[in-house]
Formats: structure tokens, sequence, C-alpha cells
């Protein structure tokens, strides 16, 4: 079954991203959690957006346009990138889902995918 | 916690495990058992703290479970046939004098709850719940499973237990020994599940009850070695507990800790357990674990590991108990008592465990780093990348980044 891994980040993780002393570290656990996801064949893709202060979102409302600044919805902890995996069953998606370096801050959250 | 509201809670816990055991062992149904008993143990972890432990606890939880549950089966006209059974045997344990003695049937319960009918996964979940009175939002966490997942699993074993009429007792001398197995299994499941959450208040809690179910099984069995055996391996353990991290947080490796961060009282008490599974004369893999340990141990005193007796332990192990975990823990024996091409050759005897097992990575990079083979460095962000501790992560990426 195909499940997406949604990595929520904190304020304090995007920093930490282009931080001098933190985002060797950052990065250092990305990649290889990234890589052990490949490498252990359930890897099915996945990518890394900006951080949220970058985000525009758009609506469209009784036929009118609403652009806004900032990510939809609102909140303390965001979206900061995805991974698609191909596994048995739920119990193996939530054991990579706690190895992911985003379960230890804000959070991952894991829901099987659509299949369309 | 206080002493004396650890005590409360220990003693109405006690009761109510002994009490749910004794209602559901005569009607096999453990769902009306703890029903019946939920509203009591629930008023005793709120009062006694505060008023004290009443002299009498079983009879306190039979005579509020009597108000409460009888007056309720009582009104609702409905009432299936098992909440009026138990509503009677509550009434009639509840007249009785309050200081005889209540038959304990908690490890007929405890073999229940690791029947081989029962999915091993929910085995150690049911049992912390039925014995202990533990509730699935406040184990889901050492499960890896949603709380709403965990009590949806729960709900169906008791509901199997009963339909499939599963009895209460405990199996005869030919089928004893894997019977055993099965339940030891579960609480050591527990345990591991629990602790490895490291500072996790609601994981440590599930791995706090699982030592009291080691402990309850010991004495409920004491004849039998591995059950000693799984009690000393868990009261090894625990004394090493905290000495897994140093003041800044960072992850200390076993060998790596100071003794001195290992408490003596529990070492004691392991010791005393061991001494018991010797004299038995009859070594299964918790006693042949527990002897690991010990000699893990022993480094209080001698100050040095003796690498060359663990190995040979393990191999021994192996010949009983043929883990995916007992082989890496022998090839990282064997890098230490002879060397990296004897860990390498056993690691890649169980390399189809590889893609998933993290340890195995990590004693592989360890082993490669020690041949000074360049590969260590890619193995090293493997078992990274596979940690689930943070603080675990960040000291294999540490290595993985030396020279």
């Amino acid at each position: 079954m195909k499940y997406v891994l949604l990595a929520y980040e904190s304020d304090a993780d995007f920093d930490a991203r282009n931080d001098a002393e933190r985002s060797e570290a950052y990065w250092a656990g990305w990649m290889a959690y990234s890589a052990a996801l490949t490498e252990a064949g359930v890897a099915q893709g996945g990518a890394a957006v900006h951080p949220p202060t970058t985000a525009t979102a758009v609506q469209l409302r009784n036929g009118e346009r609403h652009v806004q600044d900032g990510p939809y919805p609102d909140s303390k902890e965001h979206l900061g990138g995805w991974f698609i995996i191909d596994v048995p069953d739920l119990d193996t998606a939530l054991e990579w889902a706690a190895r992911c370096p985003s379960s230890a801050s804000a959070g991952t959250e894991v829901r099987p995918l659509l299949e369309m | 916690m206080t002493t004396t509201h650890q005590a409360a809670v220990e003693a109405a816990t006690h009761s109510y495990g002994r009490l749910v055991a004794l209602l559901a062992s005569q009607t096999g149904d453990v769902v009306t058992a703890e029903d019946a008993l939920a509203d009591a143990f629930e008023a005793a972890l709120r009062t006694w703290p505060d008023r004290g432990v009443p002299d009498a606890p079983d009879a306190w939880l039979l005579t509020t479970a009597r108000r409460r549950f009888i007056d309720e089966t009582r009104r609702t006209a409905t009432a299936r046939r098992a909440r009026a059974h138990v509503a009677i045997m509550i009434d009639n344990l509840a007249s009785i004098d309050a200081t005889g003695a209540i038959p304990d049937k908690r490890l007929e319960l405890l073999f229940t709850c690791a029947h081989p009918a029962i999915d091993p996964k929910v085995r150690t979940p049911l049992m912390l719940q039925v014995v202990l009175g533990l509730d699935a939002q406040r184990m889901s966490s050492s499960f890896l499973v949603a709380p709403s997942t965990l009590a949806q699993r729960l709900v169906r074993a008791k509901t199997k237990i009963r339909d499939a009429g599963i009895g209460f007792r405990v199996p005869e001398a030919d089928e004893l020994p894997d019977r055993l197995d099965a339940v030891l299994d579960a609480i050591y499941g527990g345990y591991t599940a629990g602790r490895s959450g490291h500072d996790d208040p609601r994981r440590s809690q599930v791995a706090d009850e699982s030592v009291r179910l080691a402990r309850l099984i010991a004495d409920l069995m004491p004849d039998h070695p591995e059950t000693l055996g799984l009690l000393a391996v868990v009261l090894y353990t625990e004394a090493r507990r905290g000495a897994g991290r140093d003041a800044s947080g960072a992850f200390v490796p076993l060998v790596e800790q100071p003794t001195s961060a290992w408490s003596g009282e529990l070492v004691e008490e392991a010791d005393g357990a061991l001494a018991r599974v010797r004299r038995a004369g009859f070594l299964g893999p918790f006693g042949l674990e527990a002897h690991i340990q010990a000699v893990h141990m022993e480094r209080r005193r001698t100050g040095v590991t003796d690498w060359s007796r663990i190995l040979g332990l393990y191999d021994t192990l192996l010949l009983v108990s043929p883990t995916a975990g007992a082989h890496v823990a022998a090839a990282a024996a064997a890098l230490e008592a002879e060397g990296p091409a004897a860990a390498l050759a056993r690691l890649d005897q169980v390399g189809d465990v590889a893609a998933t097992y993290q340890p195995w990575w990590a004693v592989r990079a360890h082993a490669l780093r020690r041949a000074g083979e360049p590969a260590a460095a890619d193995a090293f962000r493997r078992a990274a990348g596979m940690a689930e501790d943070p603080a675990i992560r960040s000291y294999l990426l540490g290595l993985a980044d030396e020279p």
C-alpha cells in the first residue's frame, strides 16, 4: 500500500535550514533518512518545500479571486515536505514515520494514498 | 509522585487486577469483569491517595462496585446474562468477611491474554489493560499505533476470549513451556517498547508496568527459571536506565557508560534472581540473556568487559533462539572479541534482515570503521537514517563524519 508521510516542521526547523551552526546537522538527518527509505526499497518519491513565508494562498469565492500572502491554513507548524512510500501495511508506515526527523519536532502525518 | 500516593495507586491496581481476574475466570468474560469494576477502580485511584488505603482494599472495591454496577444492572431491563451473573458474584464476594482471602487468578488471566488464538500484536497491551488497568490512550505510543486502532484491537481480543470460549487456566505440563514463553515474550515486549522511548513519560509508564508484570510472574511461578531469567534481564536493564545519556543529553553507548551511573540496588536484586536461575539448572533464552547482561555488569568490579564470554553465551543463545537481534548482538560481541572480519562475516550470514533492521547497520558501520574501510561512513549514515531516537541519530551522524 502507498502512504504519504507529511512532514510538519516548526519555525525553529525552518530557521535551522540556513543557520550556520545548525544547518549541517539538520540536513544530515534528512539526507540519512531519505537515503534509508531509498535503500530499503520503499521510497516512491517526495519533495521538500520552502518555508511558509514563501507561500501564497489562492481561493475562489462567488467568482471572486482572493489571493493572500502566507500559508493556508495559518498555524504554528507547517508542511516542510513529504515522502511517498510503498509498504505492506500501516504498521510499517508508522515505523518509518517514527524515524522521520520531523517526528521529533512538529510531527509526521501518515495518510494512505487515494489510488486513481 | 509521593511515596504515599504511589503506594495507594499500587494497592488500587493490585486489588483491581485480582478482582478482574477472579470475575473473568469465573464467567469467561473479561469485558463485563472490567465493566463491573471500572467505576470502583476510578474512585479508588481518586480517593485513596488522599484518604489513605482502606484496611481491606478488596472489600472496599467490591462494596463500591456493588453499589454502582449492581444498581445499574438491576435498572437496565435488558441486562445481559453475563452482567447479571457478575452482579451476583460481586454481591456474594462483598458479603463475605473482609479478611476472607480472595483467590488469585491473575496467572490464569495472563495465560488467557497470551493464548495462541489471540493476535500476538495485542497480547502485551491486553495484559497491561486487564491485569493493571492501563487504557489504550496511555499505551498507544509505546506500540506505535493510533489510540482508536489499539482500542478496537483490545475490544476484538476480549470479544474473542468470550465468544471462542478461551479457558482461564494455567496450561498442563506438556504445553506449559510454549505457552509460558508466549507470556514472557509479551511482558518483555512491553518493557522494551516502553523503555526504548527514553524519557517519554507515557512510554515510561508502560515500561514500569511491564516491570511490575515481570515481578508478578516471577513471584507466581518461581519454580520456572525462565520467569526469573526474564526478571533478571529486566532489572539489569533497569539498573542502567538513565546512564545512556550524558549531562547534555547526548547518547552514551553501553561500553562507555560510567558504572557509577548504574543502580547498585537493582543490580543486586537482578543478581539474586540470576542466582536462583543458576540453582534451577535449566537455561532458556531469558536465562542466557540474563547471564550476558550479568557479564556486562561485572565491569563494575573488574573495570573490563569479558567479550569472549559474552560471545560464547550469544552462540549458545543462537542455538535455542536464533533471532535477528541475537545474531546482530553476537556480531557486535565478535567485533570486540575477534575483530572486524569475524563481525562482518556474521552480519553477512543474516544479510536478508538488513533492509529493515537498524542495529544491523550500526554494528556493520562500527566493524567497517574498525577495519579501516571508507564504506563505514555510508553505513553510519544508513543506521542514522533508520534511527528513531534523535540522540542516537546525532551520535551516528557524528561517527559518519569522523575520519
